[in-house]
């Protein structure tokens, strides 16, 4: 299905083209920027590329407007935003996700777009629009919109879940899967503690953390995208991800079934922006009306298969997803919330939390582990006692090895001096 | 003659001025970073945070000297045999120890995880002949296997090549004077490659001590490396302050080691 | 002790070899996955070979591997000279205790410093985009350099210095003594450094990682920018396909290696 319609499509783009190309050539302003170059800086895998037939909507940018496009890819807003706030460098083009754009926003890294300049955003219903993270709607225009929620392996599970408290079901004890990831990890034990994803005060945060840390007793494995691997595979029984992804891990795996739990789950949208300092304003603006064109926004919504904002997308029938329950679930079925930015104090409290969070070991708790060094406290309560425990066992360890060396080169030399004795 | 000699010393100026440049000058960035703040006044707060992750230093170095002796035992026997074979076989199996290293180790170390999973090659063959699965990925054993996968060839290679420069007619002038395989292998090559040796073991050990992919792909990220710590600080969390005073701790104890190390061999420089 | 060594070698090439095994297996996989078998086809050598953004990054990493190996081996090969006249001297073993940093760092902290570095640079200089090409370049000769010098280095100090004379006395000027008798003489040693500079660049993954920038990504950053979404197998018929030709040259090499020694036999008898 997705394969003949990207055909179609691409056919179609093909004959349609030239008329565009011959409108567009009689602008002078656009003409003008032929030759140009467009940095585009975008999540990994986020664009339809070509691949199996599907268009490569880079390329017909390029073949359209004769801008090249630069596109590199990052692997997280937290790495896109130390990158560009580093200084060393500048692109064009960044399609980051809610929070990250309402930080950029308010420290000034990104552009006002001139919505004239962007025809297409007429396909952005209002729903979509002016969200929490850019209430102005002028710094940003919806790529893909998206929910987090619980995928599991019905083969695995003894009864479906419907809830967050199934990742810290001690039946499923090493085969659970968490998010590998601060805000998103986060997220899940603040759903079910029932509290604001955004909450500024410290007690939150810190009792989420404790949860969490409880989490540690049916040994998670933290992951990012070893998710496919480990879900398809039948290594784990449940995990968290983006609803989107399910679906293609579901083309390899039908076992495995998807449901937002009852607390509640993220609601996330990764929108286009153009950065402060952007070199062709109006080349960005171009490629941000191209994206959101109903054929190559179709195109990519197929190629992402993440929600997609646009309504020349989910409105049409000829679209694989077209009034998918998972993708577009019905709006108030279940409770959903946006991640907004939170004060410099309390993302460097997350980031102090999730290290501890991530070096935490529970007390009284063992791994099933064939090699050594597996992570064992063996006895003890206090959560600061394991925490000694496991510094204790790695310094016995550390000091035998070197005392052994030291024996060693103590007895090279007595036996030296032995020797020279005799 | 002497003038041929100023020439020839002249000719090493580009070299110091790069060391000078790239290789001296980034250090005091990261000695900078590490006893200021975000605001750039000097202060000890990252130093008075460290303490929280001596565990995982400890853990760090642990994994590290286990993964470097097993690399070596591994090592050794295996350079020793490359480096007795004719000249055809040695150039032929050192460029088979080199190629894997071609290949993305990102892509390798995936690939590892389809070996070990529950539901993995060797466990769905443990399965098919009738012996219980055993667990292996997420653990500190497949950390340290994915190490010492990733930086084996790093270990033969200075042994092999300090092995094959070897004059074995002193080696066959041991075996004339009766002392057997054993004894000359324990008396004369042992010692003889300890250069090579501890190349190879600073080779190892450094990237082990400071990985973070493969901790987090094999390790399954329940506990972190010191790498992990690091590479979040300066990705996730945006705080170098806090991740250059890590990597100020890390280096200065990896550099403390390596000079105990070097002082074993005799050259005082390390040899590929 | 014969077939024992023998049996020993072949287990540590298996080691070496199981996971390449493993992804050459799956490279040939019908669906996406990358764990679950489900047919056979050549699906994902198709998407790889119409890739662009795959092919440009491979391109990226053999031109910068090349560059770096290329430039750090003239580069050390031209310090090893200078600094092995220098014998025991202060200013020698400060620089080979500055040539050993790079080796000993972690990777991650020579990373974060060079970026550091740069950025400094950028900011003092007024360049926008200081990262790119020039400083994954610069860094992937810094850290290649040491392992260039503690090859060609002892390959020197193996050579007879009266060679180098003795060439002179014949009436050779110093610096054709150098290219016709000192050179050849360490040739295996600038080969090796030069093999290990250029596998050093195409597997580095960290020290890009942190000092690449607009327009000039490596393949290693481009499979770990997958990380939202999955690595397919398209990555792992590139690693198949690079695995292949670089066997395909190691076979050749080796057969043009047999031809010249019959070569070299035939013309003594």
């Amino acid at each position: 299905m997705k394969k003949i319609t990207a055909v179609i499509l691409s056919a179609l783009i093909i004959v349609l083209f030239p008329f565009n190309f011959a409108f567009a050539a009689g602008d002078a302003e656009i003409e003008a920027l032929r030759g140009t170059k467009l940095y585009v800086y975008n999540w990994g895998e986020y664009i339809s590329d070509g691949e199996d037939g599907t268009p490569d909507v880079n390329a017909l940018f390029e073949e359209k407007y004769g801008i090249k496009v630069v596109y590199d890819t990052f692997d997280n807003n937290e790495s896109m935003y130390s990158k560009l706030k580093s200084g060393g460098v500048s692109y064009d083009i960044v399609i980051p996700s809610d929070y990250m754009i309402a930080r950029m926003i308010k420290e000034g890294m990104l552009e006002k777009i001139n919505f004239d300049n962007i025809p297409n955003y007429k396909y952005i219903p209002e729903k979509y629009r002016n969200l929490d993270y850019d209430p102005t709607g002028e710094y940003s225009v919806p790529y893909t919109v998206s929910y987090v929620g619980l995928i599991y392996n019905t083969k695995m599970v003894e009864e479906a879940p419907d809830s967050w408290a199934a990742l810290w079901d001690e039946r499923y004890t090493n085969n659970i899967l968490m998010f590998n990831n601060q805000r998103d990890a986060f997220a899940i034990a603040q759903s079910l503690l029932g509290m604001d994803y955004n909450m500024e005060s410290e007690y939150a945060w810190r009792t989420a953390a404790a949860l969490l840390k409880e989490q540690k007793t049916v040994n998670p494995v933290y992951v990012n995208d070893e998710v496919f691997l480990k879900m398809e595979s039948g290594e784990a029984a449940l995990a968290p991800y983006y609803v989107g992804d399910f679906l293609t891990m579901y083309e390899n795996n039908n076992d495995l079934a998807f449901v937002y739990p009852k607390e509640g789950v993220n609601y996330f949208v990764d929108a286009v922006c153009i950065l402060k300092g952007a070199k062709h304003k109006r080349a960005a603006e171009l490629y941000i009306d191209f994206l959101s064109d109903p054929e190559i926004a179709l195109a990519n919504a197929e190629y992402i298969c993440y929600g997609s904002p646009n309504s020349a997308v989910y409105e049409n029938p000829d679209y694989e997803y077209y009034q998918d329950e998972l993708l577009y679930p019905e709006e108030g079925a279940f409770k959903t919330q946006l991640f907004r930015n939170l004060s410099p104090e309390t993302l460097a409290l997350m980031s102090t939390l999730w290290d501890d969070v991530k070096n935490y070991t529970p007390s009284g708790f063992s791994n099933r582990s064939l090699f050594f060094g597996d992570e064992t406290a063996s006895s003890g309560s206090a959560e600061g006692e394991a925490m000694t425990k496991q510094t204790v066992k790695y310094a016995i360890y550390i000091g035998i090895f070197l005392l052994l060396c030291l024996a060693y080169i103590i007895f090279r030399y007595a036996r030296k001096k032995y020797r020279e004795r005799v | 003659m002497r003038r041929s000699g100023t020439g020839a010393k002249l000719i090493s100026v580009p070299y110091v001025v790069w060391a000078a440049l790239f290789i001296i000058a980034p250090l005091f960035f990261v000695v900078y970073y590490s006893f200021t703040n975000a605001a750039g006044q000097f202060t000890l707060d990252n130093i008075h945070l460290l303490t929280k992750y001596i565990p995982t230093f400890l853990r760090s170095i642990w994994f590290g000297i286990v993964a470097t002796l097993i690399c070596l035992l591994i090592a050794f026997p295996t350079a020793y045999i490359i480096s007795q074979k004719s000249d055809k076989i040695q150039r032929t199996m050192i460029l088979l120890v080199m190629l894997p290293m071609w290949m993305s180790f990102l892509i390798r170390t995936y690939s590892w995880m389809a070996i070990l999973q529950d539901t993995g090659l060797i466990n769905s063959f443990l399965v098919k002949i009738g012996i219980d699965p055993v667990h292996m990925i997420n653990t500190g054993g497949a950390v340290i296997l994915g190490m010492v996968y990733n930086f084996l060839p790093y270990m033969i290679m200075p042994i092999y090549s300090v092995m094959a420069k070897l004059d074995f007619s002193m080696v066959e002038a041991a075996q004339d004077l009766g002392s057997n395989r054993i004894n000359v292998i324990r008396r004369c090559i042992i010692p003889m490659s300890i250069p090579g040796v501890i190349s190879g073991i600073t080779m190892v050990f450094v990237p082990s001590v400071s990985t973070f992919y493969i901790s987090q792909k094999l390790g399954g990220g329940s506990f972190d490396l010191i790498g992990d710590v690091i590479e979040r600080q300066f990705q996730q969390s945006y705080n170098y302050n806090l991740g250059a005073s890590l990597s100020l701790v890390l280096m200065i104890l990896i550099l403390l080691s390596m000079a105990v190390m070097n002082h074993f061999s005799d050259e005082g420089e390390m040899v590929i | 002790m014969k077939t024992l060594s023998k049996i020993y070698v072949a287990l540590v090439f298996i080691f070496l070899y199981a996971p390449i095994a493993v992804l050459i297996v799956f490279s040939f996989n019908d669906s996406t996955s990358t764990v679950v078998m489900s047919g056979f086809s050549l699906r994902w050598y198709k998407i790889l070979l119409a890739d662009g953004t795959t092919l440009k990054a491979v391109y990226n990493t053999l031109i910068l591997a090349v560059c770096s190996s290329v430039i750090s081996t003239v580069l050390g090969t031209a310090a090893s000279i200078g600094i092995e006249k220098y014998k025991k001297s202060i200013f020698r073993s400060s620089v080979m205790a500055a040539t050993n940093v790079p080796m000993m760092n972690p990777e991650i902290v020579t990373g974060v410093s060079m970026m550091l570095l740069f950025v400094f640079i950028g900011r003092a200089l007024r360049i926008e985009s200081v990262l790119g090409f020039a400083t994954i370049l610069i860094a992937h000769i810094t850290f290649s350099l040491p392992y260039v010098i503690l090859t060609v280095l002892p390959k020197l100090r193996q050579t007879d210095k009266n060679l180098a004379e003795a060439a002179q006395d014949l009436g050779c000027k110093p610096v054709s003594a150098f290219f016709k008798v000192v050179l050849p003489a360490i040739m295996p040693g600038i080969v090796t450094g030069m093999i290990m500079a250029f596998t050093l660049s195409l597997d580095d993954f960290i020290i890009t990682y942190f000092t690449s920038g607009p327009g000039f990504q490596t393949l290693p950053i481009v499979i770990f920018s997958m990380t939202k979404k999955r690595v397919k197998p398209d990555m792992y018929a590139l690693s198949a396909l690079i695995f292949l030709s670089i066997l395909i040259l190691l076979i050749l090499y080796n057969i043009a290696q047999v031809k010249s020694e019959e070569k070299i036999k035939k013309k003594r008898g």
